[in-house]
C-alpha cells in the first residue's frame, strides 16, 4: 500500500461513529469525510491512522437547516453545496462567495466545511468566513454536546480542541441582518490555490452611514485564521473615506501574529493591501 | 475532394486520447506481469556504506531486490550521446543504481520488484540504506570553485567541458563606444509531462528477444543504448511507444529506470513494470535550462550592435544526460546573436556537474536560453542609449535581402523577413497609442510595459554531417515509408515519434495532398522499432520538417512507380499521364483514365505491369536535411504591474510566427499557444531551487507553479509566411517557438514597466515578491 496499513469503518449514525472513536484507546481512529486532505497525508505517510472511520453515511452530519435565528450546516456539507444551496445563497452569501474559491471544482466536489475546520490548516479559506459570521461550531462526543466558536477551536496550525473522541457535527451561523453586507477578497498562491492572505469583511453598511457591527477575518497570515479586531475597531462607527481604509489597514498588521514568517516585510504589505482592498470591495458592494 | 493542405483539419489522434482511449505505457497489462519500485537516494551527496534488503525481501509478495553490485558487471554505463567537438568533455560514469556514492536526491540505489505494485512500494520503505551524508554543490558557477566538493572524483573542479567558441574580443570591447554588461540566471524547469516516465520490459528465453514499452520520444536511439548498456543486440530487442503522454524534451533520454526494468524482468523471467510517481518525476526527471550567464554587448552610440560576448555557467546536473551536453553548446551558443548582424560575437560555455537532477533538453533546448540572453541585452542597450528598443531592432536586424545570411558562428540562416513580422506584430498592437497610455498612466502611478522579442530559433537539425561534426552521436536524418494497400489506402510507417504534437494528421494531409485521397484513408503509424526500421524521433522541432520531408520524398516515388503502371495500362507515353487529385488522366483525352485506387490493385496483382517492374507499391525514403531550418518571428508582451504587491498582469500577448509553409493552421496555433505557456511560465512563475544540501524545495505542485489557463488572456497569433528554400515542403519547425519567443517579451515588459524605478533586472521568475523586493529596495513608490 502507498499508505500505512489501516482499518476502515464506515459508520451507519452519529452513535455508530461516537463509538468506534471511544474505541479501546490504543488505537488512533481518524474521521475521513471528503479526504481531500487527509488522504494526500496518508499517501505520503504524514498521517498514519490504524482506523479510517469513515463518516460519510452519517446523517447527523448532513443537512443546511433553517432554524430560528440560526442556520444549521451540517460539517460533512460539501463546498459545492455551500456554492449551491439557495438557503445559504440568501442568508450567508458571504459563505458561497469563500466556498466558491476554495480549490478547483473536483475539490469542492467532494471537500467538506467540517473537514477544513478540522484539518485546521492555517491557509484555508473557510475559516475566514466562520469568523466573520461569527458561528460556532457543534461539537459532540461521549459526554454531550459542546459549542465553540473558532478561536477557540483552532489552537495551532493542524491543530484544535477537538477530543479524539469528539466529531464535530455541525457550524451554526447566526443569520444575518437583511442590513449586512459581506465580502471576500483572496490571494490564491500560484501553485497550490490556497489563499496567501484572505480576508472576508461583515458589517451594517451604506455609503454615507457609520459602519457598524463590521466584523475582519483575515486568513493565511499567522499560525491562524482570525479575527482582526483591533482594526474592527478603527472602523467601527466611521464613514468610509480612503484614509480610514489606510488607516484600517495599518492597523491589520499589528494584529496578525507574522514573527515567525519568512519574508516578513511582503506579508505584512500583503496584509496591509489586501486589508485595503477588501474594504473598498466591501463599500463597492453596498448598494 | 477539398484539398486538406493548409486546412484546420480536426486531428486525428484525439478522438482516442480524449475518450481515454490512447495506449500509454502505464496501459500495458501482460499476463504474469510484476512492478518494480525504485529506492532513491534521500541525500545530495552521500557514499553508501551498506545496504540491507533483508526485512523487504522478508515481505510477502516481494520477488526480489536488485541494488547496484547486482547490475555492475552485467549491466553497462547510462551514457551520454552528445560529446561537442573540441570541448575536452570528460564522461560521467553514471551506473544504473549507484553502487558506491549517491549523486543527486533521487539518484537509484535499488529495484524491489514485487507482485503488485503497492507491496513494492512497501518493501522499497524496508530497504535500509545506511549513507555517509557528504557536502554538497548545486550552483553551476559556484561549484566550479576550487574549495568545492567534486560531483565526481575524475572531473577536477566539476567541469565536465569548456566549450567556446570565437576570437578573443578584448580589442573590439576596449574600442567600443558603448559597452552593457549583465549577469543572467537561466533558472532550472521541471518539464512536468501530464504522464510520468514509465517502462514495461518482457523478455522471451526462448528467442532471447527483449520488449520495452516505455515513455520515450526516440525508440529508436533507445534501442541503440540499451542495446550497448543491456547487452542485447538490436535485432532482439524492441522498443515501443504507442502513445506517450506529453515529453517536452525530458523524454529524450536514455534513464537508468528502463534499463532496470529490462534487467529485471530478463532477471526473473517475468514482465516488469514500473510507472513513476510525480514525486518521483519532480526529482529523477531530467530538468531543463539552469545556466548562469555573464553577458556583455559592445554597440555604438547610435545605436549599431558590434559585438556580443558571453561566459556561461551551464548546470549539467549530476551526471551527462543523453543529449545535455549539446543543449548549452551547439543549441545555445551558435545562435547568441539572435535575429540581429552583430560582426563579431565569442562564448564560452562551462559544462558544469553539480548534485542535483540531470539537466537535458527542454523545449526550446538552448535557444531559448539564447534568445533571452540577446534580446534581454537589445533592451538593455536601447535603454542605456536611451533609445526606443524598436527602433534598436530596425538597425539591427538582419534585413530580408541578407538571406541567406551566415551568423557570426558560421551558421547559415535559411531565409527571413524579419521586419515583415515586427511590422505586423506594431500594427497589431497600436505601439505609439501604447506608450501615450504608458506615460498618462505613470502620472495615476500606475505601470504598464510593453516587451518586445523578435527572435530567430534553428530546428529540423541536420544535415547528418553536421550532427557528426557537432558531435552528436547519431544521425539527423529521418524515414518513411508509404505502403499503398491493394485497395489504394495508406499505411505511413515514420520514423520520428511523435507524442502530442499531431503528426498522424499533418502526415495524412500531406499524403492526401500529393496522392488525393481522404485523410480518413491514411494511417500514420510510429513510435515502434519492429514495425519502422529506423528513424531518429521526435524532438527540435524536427518531425513536420524532417520526416514531413521524408514522406514527400516516399510519396513522389510512389507517384513515379504509379504513374508508369498507369501508362502502361492506358497505353499512353508516360509523359502524357497527368495525375490530379487522385486520377490518373491523359493529357489532351478527357474522360481517359484511371483512379489511382485501381492501379494500386493493378500493382499488386502483377497481372500487367511495365516491363521489368517489380510488383506491389510502397517506397522509403530517408531524407537527409540541407540544413537547419530558422523559423522566425516578433513576439509583443504587454503587461501591468501592481506596485503595492509585486504581482505582474498579462493584458496582451501579440505572437507573429514566422514558420514557413504551414500544412494545419489549428495545429500550428496550439503547438504556438502551448510553447507560450512554457515560455510565460519561466518568464513569471516556474523555478525548481535546491537549497544548500540539494534538496529540491520545490518538488510537488503545491510549490511548483505550473502556469494554468485563467493566467492568461487570449493569445493574438498571426502569421507571415517565408517557405524554407532548402526544405522540399517549404515548412520550419514551429513546436518549439512561443518558449523560445515570449521569456524574454514578458521580462522585457515588466522592466519597461518598472523603468521609471530605476530597475534593470529581476531574476527569473517575476514572483510577486521578487518584483515587489526589487521596488521597494529603489524605495518604492
Amino acid at each position: 500500500m502507498r499508505t500505512a496499513p489501516f482499518e476502515y469503518h464506515r459508520a451507519q449514525d452519529l452513535d455508530d461513529a461516537l463509538e468506534w472513536l471511544a474505541g479501546d484507546g490504543d488505537r488512533d481512529v481518524k474521521i475521513l469525510a471528503g479526504g481531500h486532505s487527509l488522504l494526500p497525508l496518508m499517501k505520503l505517510k504524514l498521517a498514519t491512522p490504524t482506523v479510517l472511520l469513515d463518516v460519510q453515511d452519517v446523517p447527523e452530519l448532513r443537512g443546511i437547516l433553517l432554524e430560528s435565528g440560526w442556520v444549521r450546516i451540517g460539517a460533512l456539507t460539501r463546498y459545492v453545496d455551500l456554492t449551491r444551496d439557495a438557503t445559504v445563497g440568501d442568508s450567508l452569501p458571504l459563505l458561497s462567495q469563500v466556498a466558491a474559491t476554495v480549490a478547483d471544482i473536483q475539490v469542492r466536489n467532494r471537500g467538506t466545511i467540517g473537514g477544513s475546520l478540522c484539518h485546521a490548516d492555517p491557509a484555508a479559506d473557510i475559516p475566514a468566513a466562520v469568523l466573520a459570521l461569527d458561528a460556532r461550531l457543534v461539537l459532540v462526543g461521549p459526554r454531550g454536546e459542546r459549542r465553540v466558536n473558532l478561536d477557540e477551536f483552532t489552537v495551532a496550525p493542524f491543530l484544535t480542541v477537538l477530543e479524539p473522541t469528539e466529531i464535530l457535527t455541525a457550524i451554526e451561523f447566526p443569520i444575518p441582518l437583511q442590513s449586512q453586507q459581506s465580502t471576500y477578497l483572496k490571494r490564491p498562491h500560484p501553485a497550490s490555490g490556497y489563499p496567501v492572505v484572505g480576508v472576508a469583511i461583515t458589517g451594517d453598511a451604506s455609503p454615507h452611514e457609520p459602519l457598524s457591527n463590521v466584523r475582519v477575518a483575515v486568513t493565511g497570515i499567522g499560525p491562524k485564521a482570525y479575527r482582526a479586531e483591533k482594526t474592527e475597531g478603527t472602523l467601527k462607527g466611521q464613514v468610509p473615506t480612503p484614509e480610514l481604509f489606510r488607516a484600517a489597514a495599518d492597523v491589520a498588521i499589528t494584529e496578525a501574529n507574522m514573527s515567525d514568517e519568512p519574508d516578513l516585510s511582503y506579508r505584512e504589505q500583503l496584509t496591509r493591501v489586501y486589508v485595503e482592498r477588501a474594504l473598498y470591495q466591501f463599500y463597492g458592494g453596498v448598494a | 475532394m477539398m484539398d486538406v493542405l493548409g486546412q484546420p483539419v480536426k486531428r486525428h489522434e484525439d478522438d482516442r486520447l480524449v475518450r481515454g482511449k490512447g495506449q500509454y505505457t502505464d496501459d500495458i497489462r501482460l499476463p504474469g506481469m510484476v512492478y518494480a519500485h525504485m529506492v532513491r537516494s534521500p541525500h545530495a551527496h552521500a557514499k553508501i556504506k551498506a545496504i540491507d534488503t533483508r526485512a523487504a525481501l522478508a515481505l510477502p509478495g516481494v520477488l526480489a531486490v536488485y541494488v547496484g553490485s547486482d547490475l555492475k558487471d552485467t549491466v553497462g554505463m547510462i551514457p551520454t550521446a552528445w560529446i561537442p567537438p573540441n570541448a575536452e568533455m570528460k564522461m560521467t560514469p553514471h551506473p544504473a543504481l549507484a553502487y558506491d556514492t549517491v549523486r543527486y536526491v533521487g539518484d537509484g540505489v535499488a529495484v524491489v520488484i514485487a507482485e503488485d505494485p503497492y507491496t513494492a512500494s512497501d518493501a522499497a520503505d524496508l530497504v535500509q540504506v545506511t549513507y555517509a551524508p557528504l557536502e554538497a554543490v548545486v550552483n553551476p558557477r559556484e561549484a566550479t570553485e576550487s574549495d568545492k566538493p567534486l560531483v565526481h572524483q575524475e572531473i577536477p573542479d566539476n567541469v565536465a567541458f569548456h566549450w567556446s567558441v570565437g576570437a578573443d574580443l578584448d580589442d573590439v570591447f576596449a574600442a567600443s563606444e558603448v559597452v552593457v554588461r549583465q549577469e543572467f540566471r537561466q533558472q532550472r524547469l521541471v518539464p512536468s509531462a501530464m504522464e510520468p516516465r514509465a517502462a514495461v520490459a518482457q523478455y522471451n528465453p526462448a528467442t532471447e528477444e527483449m520488449t520495452v514499452w516505455t515513455t520515450t520520444q526516440n525508440p529508436h536511439i533507445h534501442r541503440l543504448l540499451m542495446s550497448g548498456i543491456l547487452g542485447i543486440p538490436e535485432h532482439r530487442l524492441r522498443v515501443v511507444a504507442i502513445d506517450v503522454g506529453g515529453g517536452f524534451g525530458s523524454k529524450i533520454a536514455c534513464y537508468p529506470d528502463e534499463v532496470v526494468v529490462a534487467y529485471a524482468a530478463r532477471a526473473l523471467g517475468r514482465p516488469v513494470k514500473w510507472t513513476e510517481t510525480r514525486q518521483e518525476n519532480f526529482i529523477a526527471t531530467s530538468h531543463g535550462r539552469d545556466h548562469v550567464q555573464e553577458v556583455e554587448l559592445a554597440g555604438t552610440r547610435d545605436g549599431r550592435i558590434e559585438a556580443i560576448r558571453v561566459k556561461a555557467f551551464s548546470n549539467l546536473g549530476a551526471y551527462l544526460s543523453t543529449a545535455a551536453p549539446g543543449v548549452p553548446t551547439i543549441l545555445f551558443g551558435l545562435i547568441l546573436n539572435g535575429a540581429y548582424k552583430i560582426p563579431q560575437a565569442s562564448v564560452d560555455v562551462y559544462g558544469v556537474v553539480t548534485h542535483t537532477t540531470p539537466v537535458d533538453a527542454y523545449r526550446g533546448a538552448g535557444r531559448p536560453e539564447a534568445t533571452y540572453l540577446i534580446e534581454r541585452m537589445v533592451d538593455l542597450y536601447a535603454r542605456e542609449l536611451k533609445m526606443d528598443p524598436v527602433e534598436v531592432r530596425k538597425m539591427n536586424l538582419i534585413p530580408h535581402e541578407s538571406f541567406p545570411y551566415t551568423n557570426p558562428f558560421g551558421l547559415e540562416y535559411d531565409s527571413g523577413n524579419y521586419e515583415g513580422t515586427l511590422r505586423r506584430a506594431l500594427e497589431m498592437v497600436d505601439y505609439p497609442q501604447f506608450r501615450r497610455d504608458q506615460e498618462s498612466l505613470r502620472k495615476q502611478g500606475k505601470y504598464i510595459g510593453i516587451g518586445f522579442s523578435t527572435y530567430v530559433e534553428m530546428c529540423g537539425l541536420g544535415p547528418s554531417e553536421v550532427a557528426g561534426a557537432v558531435g552528436f552521436q547519431g544521425g539527423l536524418w529521418e524515414s518513411a515509408t508509404v505502403r499503398v494497400h491493394p485497395t489504394g489506402k495508406v499505411t505511413v510507417f515514420t520514423g520520428a515519434s511523435p507524442h502530442g504534437q499531431g503528426e498522424e494528421t499533418t502526415f495524412a494531409q500531406i499524403v492526401s495532398h500529393e496522392l488525393g485521397m481522404p485523410v480518413e484513408d491514411i494511417e500514420v503509424v510510429h513510435g515502434d522499432t519492429a514495425r519502422i526500421a529506423m528513424g531518429w524521433g521526435t524532438y527540435g522541432s524536427r518531425t513536420t520538417v524532417v520526416g514531413g520531408a521524408a514522406l514527400h520524398m516516399a510519396t513522389q516515388k510512389i507517384i513515379a512507380k504509379a504513374t508508369k503502371i498507369a501508362a502502361h495500362k492506358l497505353e499512353v507515353s508516360e509523359v502524357d499521364v497527368t495525375f490530379e487529385a487522385g486520377q490518373f488522366g491523359v493529357a489532351g483525352v478527357p474522360g481517359h483514365g484511371m483512379s489511382f485506387a485501381s492501379v494500386a490493385l493493378d500493382a499488386y496483382l502483377a497481372w500487367s505491369l511495365p516491363e521489368g517492374m517489380e510488383p506491389a507499391l510502397e517506397a522509403t525514403a530517408f531524407y537527409n536535411p540541407k540544413n537547419f531550418t530558422y523559423p522566425f518571428g516578433a513576439h509583443v508582451a504587454m503587461v501591468s504591474v501592481d506596485p503595492h504587491t509585486g504581482d505582474v498582469e498579462l493584458m496582451r500577448y501579440i505572437a507573429v510566427d514566422d514558420v514557413g509553409n504551414i500544412i494545419n493552421p489549428m495545429i500550428v496555433e496550439g503547438q504556438i499557444h502551448g510553447g507560450l505557456v512554457q515560455g510565460i511560465g519561466q518568464a513569471l512563475y516556474e523555478g525548481a531551487e535546491f537549497d544548500d544540501q540539494g534538496q529540491l524545495i520545490t518538488g510537488s505542485f503545491l510549490d511548483y507553479a505550473m502556469p494554468k489557463a485563467r493566467f492568461f488572456p487570449q493569445f493574438e497569433t498571426d502569421h507571415t509566411v517565408t517557405p524554407s528554400p532548402h526544405n522540399p515542403l517549404g515548412v520550419k519547425g514551429v513546436g518549439e517557438t512561443g518558449a523560445i519567443a515570449s521569456t524574454p517579451a514578458v521580462v522585457n515588459a515588466v522592466m519597461d514597466a518598472l523603468a521609471p524605478m530605476g530597475i534593470r533586472d529581476i531574476a527569473m521568475p517575476l514572483t510577486p515578491i521578487k518584483v515587489w523586493n526589487a521596488i521597494h529596495q529603489q524605495g518604492g513608490i
